[in-house]
């Protein structure tokens, strides 16, 4: 969407022809002042400067004739009143000004964020408001300095046009692709390629003498490239085609479409360009599977989160325990609370949510069991009844405490943002994350299960309780220390939830089903089937979303599942042995 | 002999006897009181309390339907509701039909909702449904049908307990699912509302509404009664014979499949004749009907009622709507809390609800 959105704003300097003369026409000087300011050499600096001042004045020739040159406050100040075309040049001067506001300046000019006030002739960045706030946080343009919020009826937004928004964007990527990060130059070449013309490869090519790094060298010469794809020479074409060859960027792909189908084009080009072509195609395929296989690893992740702590609970010790997804939500609101308790450190607070959500839900699974479950133990239907009406008194106590609304928990910065291989391919940090914390989670639940006496003691109990007893395994604290594991680990699965949705009342309810179907799909009392049967049926569930949509393709899900539990009622991996007697 | 038979039907049990008896004095109280006393009158009832009435009877119905498998057979549906909301969707799309040209859009044809759809046609499981005899055996045959394949499916590869309750649990949600979509023809998220008449009656006139109460206790009562004839025939001795021991009835030699899956459906099919019911009473069917807490919720009055006696079904259906009225008017925060206790206190505490206690307290007496 964006995209297009963009596209359609660029339209008229897109359009080949047009886009030179229009340039020439509106901000010539102001394109040789970036130019040369690519060049930076002081002296040549000095000479085109005298040209600019020249430009200027017979260009505009208005009042607000611009300030001495390299005076950077008085050229923005002097954005407040001078017209479109002067305003060009402005731009230009401010980015040869050197000064390292600059690109903020032009920045705010962009996004229509920067505003003057008619009375002090001053001018002022506006930093994120509401539509109908009464007062606007403010800073000084020239200084950067946090000024006291002012109201919107005292400034004046400084206006853009398309043109000058063309100038900007051009301005503004010619000063990231001299930025002393790779990773920007590298976004600035990448910026400039979906808008290539004259000035952009020339600015390309000064870059090109002088770049160090090899990636972002790379990229400026695939942007060349790209340049000559669009020239009239079929040599140089051909040699652009061949060169583009395993490039994965989208607008190289949309430059080579046209070539590798067009009737006019030169037949060795055409062939160039097709093959580079179906090579990219080739790896959009496999990177749509990599990426379908990830969002329903990515969904199967939060399917074992859900059940894993069911599959303690339900599959080893057999207790239908409704109340799990709720004890997901004490854990998704002791994120919640955490992050209240620690508004400044995000990242601390979600991190230490983990071992507290362990402990609240675990807490409260402890009083559970001690509660109401031990005494239903050998009736399975009533325990699912009272801790179904559990259930409800848990959500209706967390809506009296925190109200009935959604809250949003904070991601921390590691998670948040997405990781992009290349234009076919990113992933979210956050379910990246989710992926690793369900695994982790996963091996650490093994781990006390295999190897610890507690978890030997839970698989005796489960296996044998009275021989268990026998032995002299205390069963009544094993019981209530093994649904306790279950429900911190709920508890843990409520803390990762909160970082993919908000919180909410209603949060686990949601889960309950999905969760109970992926521990009895798995096969009760088999953690490695719970895993298995929750990845899978993520990935199942994603694979038909494209055909059939979300909420059918979890129909199917359900379906399938309905019948499957007809064919083997005991899952996917069932129990063997005598203690599938039980 | 038809005394005989009824009194056959209702020896050794006074419940069911006071129970048709308070059947008989509603059917007769409530219109009289409705129609014949003068509104200012303090013995007047509203026509708003008689559809309450006839809404808390349509879930008492769907609360016998519930303990008929749960309380004899042992099978806990936790998707009754989906029976239910099947048969109230085949009423509601009777009443859509009969609204004709005077919809929104005046389509003579066409439900407003599939006009602003953009359809041209009618799907083919909307034709016919204008006819009510049509559509009457359809509130029987849509959610007999459901149950009798998925009973087949499920009692056939003997699926018990708890895996049973969390797939009709699935059932339901899926369904649920399904009707949201506006694809599937039934109106989507706003189901099927703005009824005008049944039958040729008005649904806004207050005598219809007593009428759809008469319709509701007769209902009732033969629904009990039939019920009854299945629990005390030799038919109910088997059913109760797998409740207990559900092996050893196979070995003695009965199909325990076929006998659980006729009750299985007969029993949707009374949930589905409630839902009917309940449609034209409330004026609206939509897929909320179909949520997996509101079948939960169906168990609890069976629970709170007692379980295993049909008429204490109906008790806990009428007592634990009545105190969701008052208490979702009165202090909306406290119903999650007291339902939720409830579930949780007669659990623990009263496992023959109301009905095994008063039974005690009785034998205390005595």
């Amino acid at each position: 969407m964006t995209r297009t959105d963009q596209v359609a704003v660029l339209t008229p300097g897109v359009q080949p022809g047009v886009s030179l003369a229009q340039r020439l026409q509106r901000g010539l000087s102001a394109l040789l002042l970036a130019t040369s300011f690519v060049v930076a050499a002081p002296a040549f600096a000095q000479d085109v400067q005298a040209d600019a001042g020249t430009a200027t004045g017979a260009d505009g020739g208005g009042e607000a004739a611009p300030a001495a040159p390299h005076d950077f406050a008085g050229d923005v100040q002097s954005m407040a009143d001078a017209g479109f075309s002067e305003k060009e040049d402005l731009a230009g001067q401010i980015v040869q000004s050197g000064n390292p506001r600059a690109m903020t300046v032009l920045q705010a000019l962009l996004d229509g964020k920067l505003y003057s006030n008619s009375d002090d002739g001053k001018v002022y960045i506006v930093g994120d408001a509401p539509d109908d706030a009464t007062s606007l946080p403010v800073s000084d343009a020239i200084t950067g300095e946090t000024l006291k919020p002012m109201s919107p009826d005292d400034i004046d937004r400084i206006g853009t046009n398309n043109g000058l928004r063309k100038t900007l964007k051009v301005l503004i990527a010619q000063l990231k692709l001299n930025d002393p990060s790779a990773t920007v130059r590298r976004q600035a070449v990448k910026e400039m390629m979906r808008d290539l013309d004259d000035s952009t490869i020339a600015a390309l090519r000064e870059r090109k003498a002088h770049e160090t790094d090899p990636g972002v060298l790379k990229r400026i010469d695939a942007g060349l490239a790209l340049g000559d794809l669009g020239g009239a020479d079929a040599d140089k074409q051909l040699a652009a085609a061949t060169l583009l060859y395993g490039d994965l960027d989208d607008e190289v792909y949309n430059a080579l479409k046209p070539l590798s189908t067009g009737k006019d084009t030169d037949p060795r080009v055409r062939a160039a360009a097709l093959k580079a072509v179906q090579h990219v195609d080739f790896w959009r395929d496999i990177y749509n599977a990599a990426q379908t296989l990830f969002f329903g690893l990515s969904l199967g992740s939060v399917l074992v989160l859900s059940a894993i702590g069911l599959a303690i609970t339900f599959g080893v010790m057999g207790v239908i325990n409704m109340a799990h997804g709720e004890l997901m939500m004490l854990g998704a609101y002791t994120a919640y609370v955490m992050q209240l308790l620690m508004p400044n450190h995000i990242t601390a607070a979600v991190l230490l949510a983990i071992p507290a959500a362990f402990c609240v839900s675990g807490l409260a699974g402890v009083a559970i069991e001690r509660g109401i479950v031990r005494f239903l133990y050998g009736r399975p239907l009533e325990t699912l009844l009272a801790t179904f009406g559990l259930s409800l008194v848990l959500q209706q106590l967390v809506r009296s405490i925190f109200s009935p609304l959604n809250r949003s928990v904070s991601t921390p910065d590691f998670m948040s943002g997405v990781w992009q291989l290349n234009d076919l391919f990113s992933l979210t940090w956050n379910r990246l994350y989710i992926v690793l914390f369900a695994l982790i989670v996963f091996a650490a639940l093994q781990l006390v299960m295999k190897r610890t006496s507690l978890g030997l003691k839970v698989r005796a109990v489960s296996q044998n309780r009275a021989m268990a007893r026998a032995m002299g395994v205390r069963s009544q604290w094993v019981d209530a220390a093994t649904f306790g594991l279950g429900s911190g680990i709920a508890g843990i699965a409520g803390v990762a939830l909160s970082q993919l949705t908000n919180v909410g009342p209603n949060l686990g309810q949601s889960y309950i089903i999905d969760s109970f179907m992926v521990v009895v799909f798995g096969g009760v009392g088999n953690l490695w089937g719970t895993l298995i049967s929750g990845m899978s049926l993520g990935v199942v569930n994603k694979l038909l979303e494209p055909y059939a949509g979300a909420v059918l393709a979890k129909i199917f899900v359900l379906v399938f599942l309905i019948l499957f539990i007809q064919r083997r009622p005991r899952g996917l991996f069932p129990q063997k042995g005598r203690a599938a007697e039980g | 002999m038809k005394t005989s038979f009824i009194n056959r039907l209702l020896q050794s049990d006074r419940g069911s006897g006071i129970f048709l008896g308070v059947l008989l004095l509603a059917a007769i109280l409530v219109p009289l009181l409705n129609l014949a006393v003068p509104e200012g009158s303090a013995l007047h009832v509203p026509t708003y309390t008689v559809t309450l009435l006839g809404k808390y009877l349509c879930y008492a119905l769907l609360a016998i339907a519930v303990d008929l498998v749960w309380g004899y057979c042992g099978i806990l549906s936790l998707g009754h509701t989906a029976f239910f909301a099947l048969g109230g969707y085949a009423m509601g799309m009777y009443l859509m039909r009969q609204i004709g040209t005077r919809g929104v859009y005046g389509n003579p044809i066409l439900p407003d909702f599939m006009v602003f759809l953009n359809w041209k046609e009618l799907p083919w499981f909307w034709h016919g449904m204008n006819h009510f005899p049509l559509a009457m055996l359809m509130v029987v045959l849509a959610p007999g049908v459901l149950a009798f394949v998925f009973g087949w499916l499920a009692f056939r590869s003997r699926v018990t307990g708890v895996y049973l309750s969390i797939i009709t649990q699935a059932l339901t949600y899926a369904l649920m699912l399904a009707f949201f979509r506006n694809e599937m023809g039934f109106g989507g998220n706003n189901g099927l509302t703005d009824f005008k008449d049944l039958l040729g009656f008005d649904l806004q006139k207050g005598s219809t509404h007593v009428a759809l109460f008469l319709a509701t206790v007769i209902a009732l009562a033969l629904g009990f009664l039939a019920c009854r004839y299945i629990v005390n025939s030799r038919f109910g001795r088997v059913i109760e014979a797998v409740r207990d021991a559900e092996s050893r009835a196979r070995f003695i030699g009965y199909k325990v499949e076929s006998y659980k899956l006729w009750l299985w459906v007969f029993s949707a099919m009374l949930a589905g004749i409630a839902g009917a019911l309940y449609v034209p009473q409330i004026g609206i069917i939509n897929p909320g009907e179909f949520a997996p807490l509101n079948s939960i919720e169906v168990v609890v009055w069976v629970a709170v009622g007692g379980r295993g006696t049909l008429y204490g079904a109906a008790l806990g259906a009428v007592l634990v709507n009545y105190a969701k009225t008052y208490l979702t008017a009165a202090l909306p925060e406290v119903w999650l809390y007291a339902l939720g206790g409830l579930f949780v206190l007669v659990t623990l505490l009263l496992p023959q609800g109301i009905v095994g206690l008063l039974r005690k307290l009785r034998k205390q007496s005595s």
